[in-house]
């Protein structure tokens, strides 16, 4: 039979024919894109405001604009550049802001291209090629730092969270090692239960997190987000979800502002069919382009009248993604072609791409989602492997791994 | 009702800013060469500006109309000499004509509109771009040239800071071909669509007279019979097609295709039991807008083009049609062949329309049940 005849039965019926003018907005913004947001225009008088920078007033913000004028009055100072690079790189990974980690690497370009820059260029190189996705260029920075300073917590953290990112479970756990140097103990506990509890070990790394957190004390509020977020990741994997929503709201408590803890309690409060509360998280942080794509996932769930925009949004974003020749974010993409698109071969595309550059389990569960629409079961054998060879505990993942089996 | 659809209500009354993106940096620099003469749109944004330059000069967060054009000396005499043009080996300086604003997905842009004087125009132009790279290696610079309707695009980095554009190349050509190839491929792959038309098709070389099936005369009847069926599928399936790709009209795809399943099972069904005889150009046409909306899914499954919707749809129906007459162009010399042999009537139009109305029945039931029941 014809391909992708009926790929798309999985959906609830839609109606639309009502919805004339949202549909023909959208589709005008897709079959012009870029042609129809330009319209130039000449501003009515000198106090209107064009633009309000970003964190203008964040303490880290200020804090980079002290170090530049620093920097400026000391060029190719090695010091200074450091502290710079991973000052704004600290700004860009807190509000998901890319251009920041494009600033930190203009800072770095004296010893950028370098191939053995001074040892102080490592990190923040190492965390800059991360974000761009390549983290064979970041594990080669970070190795070659500890082969220098094998006392450098901040690399062994920085090289689990990389290798834990490509699914490289067990050298991620014995990059969690070293960190038992630290006087803090959450720390490596933290790291540990992050990598341990997707190796079919969950209950053990949550029962530790969860007792070494109990008698932790004088927390910063950047260790509390972290270990909370981890702790509510794997309650919610293994389908403890009241624990999950506790522990979430109290890394929510630590910093409500943080992507990544938004982007994944927003997931959660999808899988518990709670659109209505990701709405109300997320309306507000819609410059970050994952928690955007989560509300549309909501506003889907709502059959929100204004669903039309937002992914008329996306699609501009994506597209503006795509002709920077870039595909950072293939994951996300592939979620957005599959529930917001009805697209489900290339969402099953994007999602093997994305597949091949991170393991994560999000990455997993896109993959089989995708798979399953396309039913292309072969597709998503790897990750059927992956739990296979992992026995990862997650509650999704195997009831979703259960029906690609089934077809 | 529930508290969570109470706070969703609730959160989109309140919302109703504009959606800003963050986003790594970019410009989007245009040009238009149009009778023999370039022109150019820079678009730069605010934000990259004040990073490099500093536009922000009572330091408040905020940058104001007052303060950008204020600035426009500096502005244009920091972004316009990172570009260089040259067309014929000699450099083509930039004039700057207009100085707006405009808004992106990540916030405000200054305009910058320029006119590139080439003493040597040629039929390429050299272009080398290095704005923002000191500061931030991740810019890029997005180039799209237009040149008598084809458009061109490349990306600047600190990689690839020069491009040569070559006017007068097309790409638009490639796509037709491949949205024509897609359409063909699809008649002759579907064959629910293929067996609804040969179940229209099959009695054409024969009429009803006295309850039983005669050949018919001569080619003309014949002929006329297939014209009427083929056109009205045709149109209808068009009429959908467009609307549904276009967004207009929106069935759920299950829906569509039992409806299409259904629709080969009725007309394979009135050849055995024939209720509609004379008008078989208006079971055509009912059945054909279905068909056109199982057409729409797989367009839109194919992934339609940002900017070239029309011509992916004229493309892809022209395609269905060009199948679709290779079909009936070989199936009517030889059904009018041996249209006097009882075979046809036995084994063709009974049999086969018996054979064609089970297997759209299996359809009919794994679509609308979403079953599996058989492979294929």
């Amino acid at each position: 039979m014809t391909r992708g005849r009926v790929s798309q039965a999985r959906s609830k019926p839609r109606w639309r024919w009502v919805r004339l003018p949202g549909l023909l907005a959208v589709w005008a913004s897709l079959g012009l894109g870029p042609a129809l947001q330009a319209a130039p225009f000449l501003p009515g008088s000198d106090g209107q405001v064009l633009e309000r920078l970003p964190y203008s007033a964040d303490p880290s913000a200020r804090q980079s604009r002290a170090l530049r004028k620093g920097l400026r009055a000391a060029p190719g100072n090695l010091d200074l550049a450091v502290k710079l690079a991973l000052n704004d790189i600290k700004l860009g990974k807190a509000e998901a802001d890319p251009r920041f980690y494009g600033y930190a690497q203009g800072v770095l370009s004296p010893w950028w291209a370098m191939p053995e820059p001074p040892p102080a260029i490592l990190l923040p190189r190492a965390l800059i090629l991360q974000n761009r996705h390549d983290f064979d260029g970041a594990l080669a920075d970070l190795d070659k730092l500890l082969r220098l300073e094998p006392g450098n917590t901040q690399a062994w953290l920085a090289r689990a969270v990389v290798l834990q990112v490509r699914g490289r479970y067990e050298e991620a756990q014995q990059s969690c090692l070293p960190l038992t140097e630290l006087d803090e103990l959450l720390v490596p506990v933290t790291c540990l239960s992050s990598v341990v509890s997707l190796t079919g070990q969950a209950a053990k790394s949550y029962e530790l997190l969860l007792d070494a957190l109990e008698h932790a004390t004088g927390l910063s509020a950047e260790q509390r987000l972290w270990s909370f977020t981890v702790l509510a990741e794997i309650a919610a994997r293994m389908g403890k979800d009241a624990e999950a929503e506790r522990f979430f709201r109290q890394a929510l408590e630590a910093n409500g502002k943080d992507a990544y803890l938004l982007a994944a309690y927003a997931d959660f409060l999808l899988d518990q069919r709670r659109p209505g509360e990701v709405l109300a998280l997320l309306s507000d942080k819609t410059r970050v382009d994952s928690l955007l794509l989560r509300l549309g996932l909501a506003k889907r769930q709502l059959q929100a009248s204004d669903l039309a925009e937002t992914v008329a949004s996306l699609q501009a974003r994506f597209d503006a993604a795509r002709m920077r020749g870039e595909n950072l974010h293939q994951g996300d993409e592939a979620r957005f072609a599959l529930f917001l698109l009805d697209q489900p071969r290339e969402a099953l595309r994007l999602a093997q791409a994305n597949w091949a550059a991170q393991r994560e389990p999000k990455d997993a569960r896109i993959l089989l989602e995708a798979a399953i629409a396309a039913r292309e079961p072969q597709a998503a054998q790897a990750v059927v492997d992956m739990l296979g060879k992992t026995g990862m505990e997650h509650v999704q993942l195997r009831r979703l791994a259960g029906r690609l089996g089934e077809r | 009702m529930p508290l969570s659809l109470l706070l969703g209500i609730i959160a989109i009354v309140l919302y109703a800013g504009p959606v800003l993106a963050h986003k790594a940096s970019d410009s989007y620099l245009a040009l238009t060469a149009r009778d023999g003469r370039i022109e150019g749109q820079w678009d730069v944004a605010l934000r990259d500006l004040d990073y490099a330059i500093g536009l922000d000069a009572d330091d408040d967060g905020a940058i104001t109309w007052g303060e950008l054009s204020g600035n426009r000396e500096k502005v244009a005499g920091y972004v316009l000499p990172r570009l260089r043009l040259s067309a014929g080996g000699a450099p083509c300086p930039l004039k700057p004509t207009d100085y707006l604003v405009d808004n992106h997905t990540d916030g405000a842009y200054v305009v910058l509109r320029f006119a590139v004087e080439c003493p040597a125009p040629g039929n390429a132009i050299d272009l080398s771009y290095t704005l923002f790279f000191d500061v931030d290696p991740q810019h890029r610079g997005l180039l799209r040239v237009d040149y008598q309707g084809a458009t061109q695009t490349a990306v600047f980095s600190p990689a690839q800071t020069s491009q040569r554009i070559e006017l007068g190349q097309t790409r638009q050509g490639a796509a037709f071909l491949q949205y024509l190839r897609e359409g063909v491929w699809h008649i002759w792959t579907g064959y629910d669509h293929i067996l609804f038309l040969l179940s229209l098709l099959l009695p054409a070389v024969l009429y009803r007279q006295g309850g039983a099936w005669q050949p018919v005369a001569s080619f003309r009847p014949a002929f006329m019979e297939v014209v009427k069926v083929v056109t009205a599928f045709t149109v209808a399936h068009s009429i959908t097609l467009s609307l549904a790709t276009l967004g207009v009209i929106s069935l759920p795809s299950r829906w569509v295709e039992s409806a299409i399943a259904a629709s080969v099972v009725l007309a394979a069904l009135n050849n055995l039991r024939p209720l509609i005889d004379k008008r078989r150009w208006a079971v055509a046409f009912g059945f054909g807008l279905v068909h056109g909306l199982g057409f729409a899914n797989v367009l839109n499954d194919l992934g339609l083009p940002r900017g070239a919707l029309l011509l992916a749809l004229v493309a892809f129906n022209l395609g269905v049609e060009i199948g679709q007459l290779a079909i009936v162009s070989v199936f009517l010399p030889s059904a009018y062949a041996v249209r006097r042999s009882s075979g046809y009537r036995r084994l063709c139009l009974n049999l086969g329309s018996g054979l064609i109305s089970l297997l759209a029945l299996v359809w009919l039931l794994e679509r609308a049940l979403d079953l599996k029941l058989i492979n294929g």
